[in-house]
């Protein structure tokens, strides 16, 4: 904006000379002088620990168009990859438990979709409560968000709809406590399900956005200054975390480990995996919230994923002589989780490094766990916290500095300009183990209420009948239905 | 009349209906089934872990023939589904007191 002399208000000469004859003559004054001096000093000092002080670099700009269809798209995108993880699940369960399976993942498309617009949204991106770990209620049922049209600009920096990313992040409340569903499927009752994925989502979910990605604790602009592209800690290590003890609390099927069944059916699988490499292009690609510059993550994301299926096959391959379509599918995700928190943040070198690594780290969790005969059925933890783990911790130890710009990245580009990538990693360490803390903790709390209030787990002749008759009363594959 | 049973592999099934019908053998019952016997099970594995898996698909094929084509059928049969492998299948034969067409009510050899 430039002082202009037309309309109602003075001159610019005139505005100046009026401020300096009123307020900067009475700065000569020695002792408010030093007042000044001082004042101003605190304000530097508490400067920084003001969130969003530093987005003033960014511009304010309006609405762009082709950005915002980005993220109506990549929204379509993320939401295909809750029935694709349905599918995914499904087809590694028994035949009698593919329905109940399938809907502790599609179920959440209802209940989340709902709680997402009318507080979930709210309590992460909000800033009414003043805090670096929840958000507020001001946007409660998304009120006032982009304007009447809902065309308005999220931010200054940010010129895609502000109705886009709620959309946008909508999804990923979605199949974030879908991820965890893994570990406990064919013993967990519906109920407690509905329930703890309803207080999971508030009580969990929606303070790790806040803490990431809304300004908060962990973030950029928070005190840790990590950094987290696309949710390596928000979606995958805090399900993985979630997963782990969830299966711990509520324990094994009674069936683990003496009488264990292969996956009831293969290609569902392969199609649920293929249908989440397709909607994690909308997970990665759209989390840069711009189209032109959205080719990296997408070329890094299906890098990582092709390393990690290709890494996973030839060490089966090497190892027990033949390479499987199970481990095609789990490689290809693994390869997906890991470069999720690091997919707008590195080359391509480095991508197909992290698919690799990660890849490789989830299989031998994968065996540590079959060894170890722990029952996290379906290696949620192994697959989603292991390598969201390791991909957190490689953003820090690759994340390129061209990629990482101070505006968007306040802290973290400071962090790596005095202390380089090893800072970054301390940095990605400490959020880590802080998510791992919360999550674990608020999951144990979540699940000792829900306990204490209903069963978490069906009787063990409900689990031998099956979950599809006796949580839906239907059945998936009944001879009687030709 | 007699029951012929002939559990064999489910790749054979095409073949063997072929021969029987070159025999004039026009009616026969196919189900998918589930068994092992000297085949025991095979070996897989699903990331990493291995699975045990001992009832291996078979088909079972039951076929009512008149007792003069028996000796024909079952050559036929053991010709078609052999491999010479373990797991190629087994044949039981059984007597058939009386057979009924539904829809004419006809009794006996002229319903086959």
């Amino acid at each position: 904006m430039t002082l202009s002399s037309t309309g109602r208000g003075l001159s610019a000469e005139a505005a100046f000379d009026r401020f300096r004859t009123r307020v900067l003559v009475r700065f000569q004054d020695p002792q408010l002088r030093r007042a000044a001096f001082c004042l101003l000093a605190l304000g530097a000092g508490i400067g920084p620990l003001l969130a969003g002080s530093a987005k003033a670099a960014l511009a304010a700009a309006p609405t762009d168009g082709a950005d915002t269809l980005l993220m109506l798209v990549g929204s379509a995108m993320v939401l295909l990859m809750t029935p694709g993880l349905a599918f995914f699940y499904g087809g590694f369960t028994r035949s009698k438990n593919v329905l109940n399976c399938m809907m502790m993942s599609f179920f959440l498309m209802g209940l989340i979709g709902v709680l997402w617009v009318v507080i979930g949204y709210s309590l992460a991106f909000d800033t009414g409560f003043g805090s670096p770990f929840i958000g507020g209620l001001g946007t409660m049922f998304l009120n006032g968000l982009g304007g009447e049209l809902g065309d308005k600009a999220l931010a200054p920096g940010f010129p895609i709809s502000a109705t886009s990313f709620a959309l946008f992040q909508c999804m990923f409340a979605i199949i974030t406590p879908a991820l965890i569903s893994g570990a406990l499927v064919e013993r967990i009752s519906f109920k407690a399900w509905f329930w703890f994925c309803l207080l999971w989502s508030l009580l969990i979910y929606s303070p790790m956005c806040k803490m990431v990605w809304g300004g908060g604790f962990i973030g950029p602009f928070g005190t840790i200054g990590a950094i987290d592209f696309a949710g390596g800690t928000v979606v995958h290590i805090a399900s993985g975390v979630a997963a782990l003890v969830a299966a711990a609390i509520i324990g094994p099927r009674t069936t683990w480990p003496n009488s264990k069944r292969p996956p009831h059916n293969v290609p569902f699988i392969l199609l649920g995996a293929g249908l989440l490499w397709f909607g994690w292009f909308g997970f990665n690609g759209a989390s840069m919230f711009a189209s032109k510059t959205a080719g990296f993550p997408f070329l890094t994301t299906t890098t990582s994923a092709s390393a990690g299926l290709l890494t996973w096959c030839m060490i089966e391959w090497f190892k027990d002589g033949k390479p499987t379509a199970v481990g095609a599918a789990t490689g290809a995700v693994a390869g997906l989780v890991g470069i999720t928190p690091a997919a707008g943040f590195v080359y391509m070198p480095q991508s197909i490094l992290i698919g690799i690594l990660t890849s490789a780290a989830c299989l031998i969790a994968v065996r540590i766990k079959a060894a170890i005969q722990f029952d996290d059925s379906l290696d949620t933890f192994m697959v989603h916290g292991v390598g969201g783990t390791l991909g957190a911790l490689l953003t820090g130890i690759l994340a390129s500095k061209t990629l990482v710009p101070a505006d968007y990245f306040p802290l973290s580009a400071k962090i790596m300009e005095e202390s380089g990538n090893f800072g970054l990693f301390i940095a990605q360490l400490k959020a880590t183990l802080f998510t791992y803390g919360f999550v674990a903790l608020g999951t144990a709390i979540i699940l000792w209420v829900l306990g204490a209030l209903m069963p978490l787990r069906v009787s063990a002749e409900d689990e031998e009948r099956g979950l599809d008759f006796v949580a839906h009363g239907e059945e998936a594959y009944d001879p009687m239905t030709n | 009349m007699k029951m012929i049973t002939a559990m064999v592999r489910p790749s054979k099934v095409d073949a063997i209906k072929t021969a029987l019908l070159a025999l004039e053998i026009i009616g026969m019952t196919v189900t998918d089934s589930r068994g092992f016997g000297r085949q025991k099970g095979q070996i897989e594995r699903y990331r990493g872990t291995e699975f045990t898996v001992e009832f291996l698909p078979k088909s079972k094929i039951e076929i009512v023939v008149p007792t003069e084509k028996l000796e024909a059928a079952i050559t036929a049969i053991t010709e078609a589904a052999h491999t010479g492998e373990i797991g190629d299948g087994k044949i039981f034969v059984s007597p058939v007191e009386n057979v009924i067409r539904i829809r004419t009510g006809e009794t006996g050899k002229a319903t086959l």
